[in-house]
C-alpha cells in the first residue's frame, strides 16, 4: 500500500508518546522528588529508491537520487535531573538534597534502589523509612524517647534525649552519585535502580565530591514546570492533527484510485 | 491500450513517492534538529526514433535538505546545546568515519563519554570528550566544554575539550540512511571556529507545517488528476470497443 499512510502513523504513535510523557509529568507536578521526563525522537532510516551518483548512462550520473523517509520513533524518555524548589514543612524528618545526590534505601529484596523523595517516616521499630515503608541506608534508628531530631548539612543525625542537655548522635545519612543519572531505571514509587548506563554508585558524605547537602525540614517538590509542559501539549496536539490529516489525504487518494 | 496510462501512471506512481517524502517531514515535525526533505519532479522524455516527441514520463528525485535554521527552544539542561547559525556537530561513528548533526541532545554514558541520543560519541577537536564524575558540565559558546570541580574551593574550571564543529558547503551534505550527515566525497570535514552555539537549549526541527500542508492538499489534487486521466482513457477504449462492436 501507499509508504505515506505508514509514515503519518509513526507520526501519530510519537505525538502520543509524548503526550504520554506529558501527561506524566503533570501529574506528577507535586510529587516529591519527582524529576520530568523528556521523549527524544529521531528520524527514522531512509530508503534509497535510487541511488545519487549512479550512471545514468556511459558518460553520465544521476545528479541527485530519490531517499524516502520512513517516519519518526521516540528513540528514549529521557529523565532531567535538575534540582526542585524547596518547600518548608517544618517537619523534622523531611529532609531535602541540595545537590545531585540521591538517598539510598533498602528494598525488601535485599537490593539497594535510590530516590530523592525525602520525606522520612518511622517504622515501628524506630527505623527511618520511606514513605514506602523501605528503609533508608545506613539505617537510622530513632530512639523510642527522643525528644527531638536534628539532621545536619553534613547528614549528621542527632537526638536529644530526656534528662541530658547534649544531643547524640544516633548515625549519618549518606548520600549516593552517578555519573550519568539520567541512565537510571525509573522503578516507579519514587524510586531509581541503577542500570549499566548510571554507571556504579559512589556514596558520599553530603556536602562532598558534589553529593549535596541536606536541609532539614524541607522536602524537594517535583521539577516539573507546568507552563512548559502545557506548551509541549499544545504543540504535541497540533502536531497529532496535522499527521492525522496527512492519513486522511493518502486515505482520499486511495479511495480515488479504488473508483478508478 | 492508449499510451495515455501509463503516462498518467507514471505520474500517479511519483505523486505517492513524494507524499511519502512529505508525510515523513510532517511526522518528524517535532524531531530535534530535524533537517526538512526536499523532492522535486523531474520530467523525463519518451522519444523514440521517427516519432514526435509527445509523452515525457515523470520521476521523483530528493534534491537535498532544507538547511535552514529551525525555531530554538531553551530547555535548561546543561548538555543541551543548539547551533547558532550554519554548522553541524561532528559524530564519531563506530567505523571511524564522521558523521554530522544538528541534534544537540547530548547524553553521557556510565563512564562520562559525552554521546549523541543514538549513542554514538560526539567527535572532540581532541578526541571524545569525557566528564569526569562529580562535576558540573558547562557548554561555551564555541563548543568548549569545561567543568567545575564541586570537590574544591573555590571550583577552579576546567577544560575537557570542544566539540568539532564543522561548516562545510551545504551542496556537499548528503543525509546517509541513519538520518546523519557526510560529506558527499565521504572524507571528515575540517572544524570551523565561526560555528557558534548556544547552551542549554535545543533546535526544534525546520519542517514548515504550512508549507507541508499545502504540499500535501496539492499533490492529493494532482493525484485525482492523474485518476480523471485515467478514466478518460478508459472512457475512450470503452467507446472504441463500442464502435468496433456496432460493426
Amino acid at each position: 500500500m501507499i509508504r505515506s499512510l505508514f509514515i503519518a502513523k509513526t507520526g501519530l504513535e510519537a505525538q502520543q508518546t509524548n503526550l504520554d510523557v506529558i501527561t506524566n509529568n503533570l501529574a506528577n507536578v507535586s510529587t516529591n522528588g519527582f524529576k520530568r521526563s523528556r521523549a527524544v525522537f529521531e528520524d527514522l532510516l531512509y530508503q534509497n529508491v535510487r541511488q545519487p551518483g549512479a550512471q545514468s548512462s556511459q558518460q553520465t550520473q544521476l545528479p541527485s537520487g530519490a531517499q524516502i523517509g520512513t517516519g519518526v520513533r521516540a528513540v528514549s524518555v529521557e529523565r532531567i535531573h535538575t534540582q526542585g524548589n524547596p518547600q518548608q514543612t517544618g517537619n523534622a524528618k523531611d529532609v531535602m538534597v541540595n545537590g545531585a545526590g540521591f538517598f539510598s534505601v533498602l528494598l525488601p529484596d535485599g537490593t539497594a534502589a535510590y530516590t530523592r523523595d525525602g520525606s522520612f517516616q518511622s517504622d515501628s521499630n524506630g527505623q527511618l523509612v520511606t514513605s514506602s515503608g523501605f528503609v533508608v541506608q545506613p539505617a537510622i534508628t530513632v530512639p523510642a524517647n527522643a525528644q527531638s531530631i536534628t539532621v545536619g548539612r553534613d547528614g549528621t543525625v542527632s537526638v536529644t534525649l530526656p534528662g541530658t542537655n547534649a544531643p547524640s548522635q544516633i548515625g549519618s545519612l549518606q548520600l549516593t552519585t552517578f555519573v550519568n543519572p539520567a541512565g537510571l531505571e525509573s522503578k516507579g514509587e519514587n524510586l531509581y535502580v541503577e542500570t549499566g548506563a548510571s554507571g556504579n554508585p559512589n556514596t558520599n558524605t553530603p556536602g562532598t565530591n558534589g553529593a549535596g547537602v541536606l536541609m532539614q525540614g524541607f522536602v524537594e517538590t517535583s521539577n516539573v514546570n507546568v507552563v512548559e509542559e502545557m506548551v509541549n501539549m499544545i504543540q504535541t496536539q497540533r502536531a497529532y492533527e496535522i499527521n492525522s490529516k496527512a492519513v486522511t489525504t493518502s486515505d482520499q487518494m486511495l479511495a480515488k484510485l479504488s473508483q478508478l | 491500450m492508449d499510451r495515455l496510462i501509463y503516462t498518467a501512471g507514471s505520474g500517479a506512481k511519483h505523486i505517492l513517492d513524494r507524499q511519502a517524502t512529505t508525510a515523513n517531514n510532517l511526522a518528524n515535525v517535532t524531531t530535534t534538529g530535524f533537517r526538512a526533505q526536499i523532492d522535486s519532479f523531474r520530467a523525463v522524455p519518451v522519444v523514440a526514433e521517427g516519432t514526435l516527441p509527445t509523452r515525457a514520463f515523470v520521476v521523483n528525485s530528493t534534491v537535498g535538505s532544507d538547511f535552514s535554521s529551525g525555531p530554538l527552544q531553551a530547555t535548561g539542561r546543561d548538555l543541551d546545546v543548539a547551533l547558532k547559525g550554519k554548522g553541524f556537530i561532528a559524530v564519531q561513528m563506530p567505523d571511524g568515519t564522521e558523521a554530522y548533526t544538528r541534534n544537540g541532545a547530548l547524553q553521557m554514558n556510565e563512564n562520562g563519554l559525552l554521546t549523541t541520543t543514538q549513542g554514538f560519541s560526539i567527535a572532540g577537536e581532541g578526541g571524545p570528550i569525557t566528564v569526569p564524575p562529580e562535576v558540573s558540565v558547562a557548554i561555551g559558546g564555541d563548543g568548549t566544554i569545561s567543568t567545575i570541580a564541586t570537590t574544591t574551593k573555590p571550583g577552579a574550571p576546567t577544560v575537557l575539550g570542544r566539540i568539532k564543529l564543522v561548516n562545510p558547503a551545504e551542496q556537499d551534505m548528503v543525509r546517509g540512511d541513519d538520518g546523519l550527515f557526510r560529506l558527499k566525497d565521504g572524507k571528515a570535514a575540517d572544524a570551523d571556529p565561526t560555528v557558534a552555539v548556544a547552551g542549554g537549549a535545543l533546535e526544534g526541527s525546520n519542517v514548515s507545517p504550512i508549507d507541508s500542508m499545502v504540499t500535501m492538499i496539492s499533490l492529493a489534487r494532482s493525484f485525482d488528476l492523474q485518476m480523471s486521466l485515467m478514466k478518460n482513457a478508459e472512457n475512450n477504449a470503452a467507446k472504441a470497443t463500442q464502435i468496433l462492436a456496432l460493426g
